[in-house]
């Protein structure tokens, strides 16, 4: 069990991560998520803190408690890896091996990384192994000490978006394997995030704004940044209420929806996950169920591989997630007129 | 256009070819002008045996001074941000556009027999005016701040997540600084080393200034070549060749140690 609390000009936030339990920081840059990382492991100092892991205290500002890094047995897996060019792979993962025999520091540091499928590249130096490699070094180094808690800055910021998905689910699995360890990582990608944690914090301005898992966090943001975060279209707007459960929002820039909810009068932000919304031609005779509908002309055609996100330039921009065969049949392509439709019920509204 | 290329290539190479000439032919005339036969007998000279031995034992001495409070004193400039950084740095630098004159002058000001604190180096029983540790003292000021320099530069381009990835693995900051810091720098720490060493072998005017030239004393290789000058053209000539071959091996071991750093 790892809780951090921290109060600096950069951050003011909360957090509790269970032994074994992995949750992802997510958030812009600037955040505040790598501040807080360098907290936990004591590079940085606050004023005002607590850092506890189990029974020991790390940090309390309130009682002058202060762990040197050295002492805190923190695995860290950095932004770069910052691996030691000076030293191979088995070197760099027997750093921390110092109080161990000279020959049972290579047996370990071979073992772990074998462990990570690594063994046949231990004698390697550093600038000869590819970025998925340095990062599986830089793990094997930060589980060499029996860390009790384990953070990684970015860990797969450093690799191509194709091999991306892959090193995701590798790291999730490998973080799986170890147990007992509270872990906390970095990432500015919530699928990333959703990927390898079992829950996310969402950071913003130096803020944790929501905790959950990222199912949770999309399905109810509680704020419109998380929702824009998670992928949702935002538009801003001013709510008024109207009676039988919904709330209509008269949208910047011309336009009303419908939400179901209860939010109160004034300024707001509306969400919807760009798979909900549905188009159809912006001449269309008679408009479905759907409440909401917003024109204009198509500003961009994006194919994803099955479903095309398609941009359309209203006042307020939306995205619309549509399958290729309804791209066809509709014809969409940049300068259509279309409509843009989906459920109240499918339509978040947050306070802004 | 084609008319300034016509002109503009000739032009570099000739600019070029005068200069390797203008530096070249001095240092080879003095090979072309002994013969080993004479380096040899040069070498078996008391006087020329001493100075080598004097100029080895100093600048040795020097080196250790300045690579042990140098090391820790460019690190802390290099990484530390306070008040008054750069004044210090200018202070530190400021030796290396003295006149050689001068920083004998001022030596002799500072801790000669009636300099600034020569009464308390008199009072702790030292003496270095006219003694080798005179000379030691010489070398040390003209030499370091070649190699603060260079250190500094290089503790400076070491990223400091290698520090913190050293710390978080359990190295405290010294122990992060002897296992990484200083391992990461030391292609530009030689290069610094070998400037130093190069100004320190081949200090002349400090030296004789603060030091004197006394044979087997403070008559170091430079000096004992100026000694002979007056008398015997031709055995400052090959206590010369001498010093060129020692300063030409460090040039090129400060090469070496560059290049497998580039492969690097």
């Amino acid at each position: 069990m790892l809780s951090v609390e921290a109060r600096t000009e950069i951050v003011d936030a909360a957090l509790e991560v269970g032994a074994g339990q992995t949750l992802a920081l997510a958030g812009p840059s600037g955040a505040g998520k790598t501040t807080l990382l360098r907290i936990i492991a004591g590079l940085t100092r606050p004023a005002d803190g607590r850092v506890v892991v189990g029974e020991d205290v790390w940090l309390d500002g309130a009682t002058g408690t202060f762990v040197t890094p050295e002492e805190r047995r923190c695995g860290y897996v950095f932004q770069e890896h910052a691996l030691f060019g000076h030293l191979n792979a088995w070197r760099n993962v027997a750093y921390p091996l110092r109080s161990l025999p000279r020959r049972a520091r290579r047996a370990r540091a071979l073992a772990l990384l074998d462990r990570f499928g690594l063994a046949a590249r231990a004698d390697a130096p550093v600038r000869e192994l590819s970025g998925g490699e340095r990062q599986r070094v830089a793990l094997a180094r930060a589980l060499a000490r029996e860390p009790r808690v384990l953070l990684l800055d970015e860990p797969l910021s450093a690799l191509d978006p194709r091999t991306r998905a892959v090193a995701a689910r590798e790291l999730a699995a490998l973080l799986a394997a170890v147990p007992e360890v509270p872990v906390v990582l970095v990432t500015h990608d919530i699928e990333d995030a959703a990927a390898m944690s079992d829950r996310v914090a969402v950071m913003d301005g130096g803020r944790v704004v929501q905790v959950g898992t990222a199912a949770e966090l999309a399905a109810r943001p509680a704020t419109a940044f998380v929702a824009d975060f998670t992928g949702a279209v935002v538009l801003a707007g001013v709510a008024r209420a109207a009676g039988h459960g919904l709330v209509v929002v008269a949208l910047d820039g011309g336009g009303e929806v419908q939400a179901v909810g209860d939010a109160a009068p004034g300024p707001v932000a509306v969400s919807v996950r760009p798979w909900e919304i549905t188009l159809e031609p912006a001449d269309a005779a008679t408009p479905g169920s759907a409440r909401n509908r917003v024109v204009g002309p198509v500003a961009s055609v994006v194919d994803l591989g099955g479903r095309v996100r398609v941009a359309i330039a209203s006042p307020q921009p939306l995205v619309a997630e549509v399958t290729s065969a309804a791209v066809a049949e509709l014809g969409l392509a940049p300068g259509v007129q279309v409509a843009a439709s989906w459920k109240a019920t499918a339509t978040r509204v947050t306070a802004r | 256009m084609i008319r300034s290329r016509l002109w503009f290539g000739p032009l570099l190479v000739a600019a070029l070819t005068t200069a390797l000439v203008f530096l070249t032919v001095p240092v080879l005339a003095i090979f072309l002008e002994t013969t080993p036969a004479q380096i040899v007998r040069k070498l078996g000279e008391e006087q020329a045996r001493d100075a080598l031995w004097l100029s080895a034992q100093t600048t040795g001495a020097a080196m250790l001074l300045i690579v042990g409070l140098g090391t820790p004193a460019a690190y802390l400039l290099a990484t530390r941000r306070f008040r008054g950084r750069a004044v210090v740095i200018t202070l530190i630098e400021l030796p290396l556009v003295l006149p050689p004159a001068v920083a004998g002058i001022a030596l002799l000001a500072a801790v000669g027999p009636s300099g600034l604190l020569g009464r308390y180096v008199e009072d702790a029983g030292l003496q270095v005016a006219l003694t080798t540790a005179g000379v030691v003292v010489a070398l040390t000021f003209v030499a370091a701040p070649f190699y603060l320099r260079q250190a500094q530069a290089a503790f400076a381009a070491v990223d400091g997540t290698q520090v913190d990835a050293a710390r978080t693995l359990g190295s405290s900051e010294a122990a992060a600084f002897a296992r990484v810091v200083v391992p990461a720098s030391l292609p530009g720490l030689a290069a610094g080393g070998a400037l130093a060493l190069g100004r320190a072998l081949g200090e002349f005017g400090a030296t004789l200034m603060f030091a004197g030239s006394l044979q087997g004393v403070t008559q170091t290789v430079p000096l004992a070549i100026y000694d002979d000058f007056a008398t015997d053209f031709d055995a400052a000539l090959a206590l010369s060749a001498v010093l060129v071959v020692v300063s030409a091996a460090l040039l090129l071991s400060v090469k070496f140690v560059r290049g497998a750093d580039a492969v690097r």
